[in-house]
Parts: structure tokens; sequence; C-alpha cells
């Protein structure tokens, strides 16, 4: 049995106010953790193995700034064979690619008085030597993801696959991506909501 | 290597936030409904959504898909306690409009002007932006969603006495909290993975 990350990242303690007011919608709770184990420990990695997912989830806690998801998903990194170049290896993309969103563009029209622009991060050649192929194409789409997710277009998802990622990879990084901006939002929310109970 | 983008043109894709019907066109091929097995089916929880290429091709990740779809149904559809239903798709429409999801802030546009009655507030959100003055509560539930859905995240506690003099309980804040966060995940999936187009009349 794994721990409910969602209250362990948000330190709520069984029985407090906050665990009481979570019940009032029990199938979401229980719902957002099996995301998190069909994401993290699926009964199968498929086409994407453990190492990337949680080198992935590294990067998307790093860029958010959130310590506690960071610590969490760094020990599943270490748990999943991540060496010290690997984790110094994110740990320089997150300084290269923190930045503020969401950014980016509407398809051309009224809204595009409305378009934003920002870093189009790129792997440094150094990082990218430690993350390898798969990897480079992963974070440049995961950033994108993070943070100027209008701007995705097809040639995104062409960079994933030109680096071996498969449609059915792609399916799964994308969860993965989109699910962290969600469990990441949640802790957030109700860490601040504890405070004010 | 035979995955390959599924080619799409000429369609045209939608320039403004509406509240009309729109479709969506995959840029990854989706699986074929024939083919697929009753694990897969399974994760779509509505039969009917075999019919969606967006699930059809989400389902490529069961479980995940399936999961996904049971938090998202509680979220929103769970009628004990919390925010009423109509604020929960505002706050949908506001994270979807901020993001830039004209696909997600169509359909829970619809949804929150259909549960509150009150178009001309849901189509102010979508014209002007999630600064539109819509009023007290609604700002404060905006404003919320805005909060949440800006990386770096900047909800605070000023976002929750705002709620609380808005008379929003600990359950509907937390309705709030996860239907901004839900719609993160959804409009980044919408986003990224295909594009809108006006539906077929």
């Amino acid at each position: 049995m794994v721990a409910d990350v969602i209250d362990t990242l948000a330190g709520i303690a069984p029985g407090s106010k906050l665990d009481t007011a979570r019940n009032r919608r029990t199938v979401a709770r229980q719902q957002a953790q099996a995301s998190y184990l069909s994401l993290f420990r699926p009964k199968s990695m498929g086409g994407v193995s453990a190492q990337e997912r949680c080198a992935v989830a590294c990067f998307v806690t790093g860029l958010h700034g959130q310590p506690q998801a960071e610590a969490f998903y760094g020990q599943g990194l270490t748990e999943a064979g991540g060496s010290a170049a690997l984790k110094a290896a994110i740990s320089l993309a997150v300084a290269a690619g923190k930045t503020q969103g969401p950014y980016g563009a509407y398809p051309k029209g009224p809204l595009s008085v409305e378009d934003t622009t920002g870093l189009v991060y790129k792997v440094a050649p150094d990082v990218a030597l430690a993350l390898g192929r798969r990897l480079v194409a992963a974070f440049e789409h995961t950033h994108m993801l993070v943070f100027h997710p209008r701007d995705a277009a097809a040639p995104s998802l062409q960079s994933l696959l030109d680096a071996g990622w498969t449609t059915d990879d792609i399916v799964t990084l994308s969860q993965l991506v989109a699910f962290l901006a969600f469990q990441i939002r949640v802790v957030a929310g109700l860490r601040v909501l504890a405070t004010k109970m | 290597m035979t995955d390959k983008i599924v080619p799409q043109s000429g369609h045209t894709v939608p320039t403004v936030f509406t509240r009309d019907m729109l479709d969506w066109l995959p840029w990854l091929e989706p699986m074929d409904a024939e083919k697929m097995s009753q694990h897969h089916l399974d994760s779509l929880i509505d039969a009917s959504r075999v019919k969606s290429p967006y699930f059809r091709l989400l389902a490529r990740d069961p479980d995940v898909l399936a999961a996904r779809t049971r938090t998202d149904k509680d979220i929103f559809y769970n009628p004990e306690a919390g925010l009423p239903r109509a604020e929960r798709e505002l706050a949908a429409a506001a994270t979807s409009r901020l993001n830039g999801c004209i696909y997600c802030a169509s359909v829970h546009a619809r949804f929150a002007a259909t549960y509150s009655k009150r178009v001309p507030e849901v189509e102010k959100l979508l014209a002007e932006g999630t600064g539109a003055d819509l009023d007290k509560r609604w700002n404060a539930i905006v404003a919320a969603s805005v909060a949440l859905t800006s990386t770096p995240i900047t909800f605070g506690p000023a976002h929750v006495d705002a709620l609380r003099a808005e008379g929003l309980d600990d359950e509907a804040i937390i309705d709030v909290i996860s239907a901004a966060s839900f719609f993160n995940w959804a409009n980044r999936l919408m986003l990224s993975l295909g594009e809108p187009t006006p539906a077929a009349a």
C-alpha cells in the first residue's frame, strides 16, 4: 500500500479537519492516487522506463519550484537507479528552464493581441549528453507543456517520434506531465488552505 | 519505426473563445475502435466515448485514462456538499481561458452558462479574459483559479480569505482548488495532442 501522495506532500494528517473535508470527494481522492500509481508504479512500464518517468517528474516539479514534490520524485529517481550525473543534469535543466507561465500564441486572428512570448527551452549540449536523446526530446516537450501549452503543435510531437518515442509512449508522457501539473496544484492549494483552517 | 503524425488539413481552427460546439482533431493516431481490447474499452468509462478520437487516443494508456476520468467525474459531478456545479465549471472555464485552451473553454463555458443561467457573465469571461469584472463571488473564484494556474503558483492565504468572504466553506474551497487543478491536467492534453475545429453542422 502506497501512502496517498497528495496527503504526504501537503502534510495532511489522518483525522485532521482537512482529511475529513477531502473525504467529501472520496472517489476523486482515491482516483488521483490511482492516477499516480498507474503512471509511476504501473503493472507494466510499456515503452517508458521508470527512470524516464521519474526524470521527467523531477524536471516538472523543479520547474514548478515545489520542494516537497521535488524531493519526493527525486527519491523515486534514486530508487529507479538514476545516477548522480543524471540528477545533476536535471538540476541544470531546471535552472535553465525556470520562467513564468502560461504564455504562448493563439491561432492568427482576434486573439493574436493576447499573444505573449517567452522562453523556448532547448537542452544545453552538456546536459543533453547526460540525458540522452529520448529525454532531451521529452524535456523540451515537457517545458512547453508546463509553461506554454498553447504553443504545442504537431512538430513538437514529431521531435518526440524522431527521438524514438512511440505514439503509446507519447500518450503516457503527456499524461504524466499533465497529471503532475494537477497534483502539484492540488498540493499547493491544500497546503494554503491548511494554514487557514 | 512506424508511428507518424496524423496530417490534418482543409479544416478551419477557431480564432476566438466561444460557447459553440467544437470538434477536436488528433495529431496522433487514436486506437482503432475495432481493435480495442476489453481493457481499453473499459478505460473509456462511458461506452459512448468510443466515438471520440480524444478518448481513443488516451486509451493507449488505459489505466491512466480510467483513473483520470473517475477523478474528473467526482470533482465535477458529485452533487454532495461543496461548490455548486455552475461554479466548478466556472473554475474550469477560467483555467482554460488563461491557459488558452479554446476547446476546453468552449465546453466548460457552456456548462457554466447552463447551470448558472448567467450567460452575459460567462460571455464576458470568454471575451475579456480572466481579468473580466463579473461579480465579487465569481471574481474570487476566477482569481483563485488564475493563481493556481500560474507557474509558479501564486495561490495564497488572501485567495482563501476572499473565497471565505463570499461564503465558500472548506469543502467549496477544495472544489475550487480541485476544479482549477484538474483543468491544468485536461488543458495540457487537449492543447498538445490535437486541435479544435468548428463542429460539423
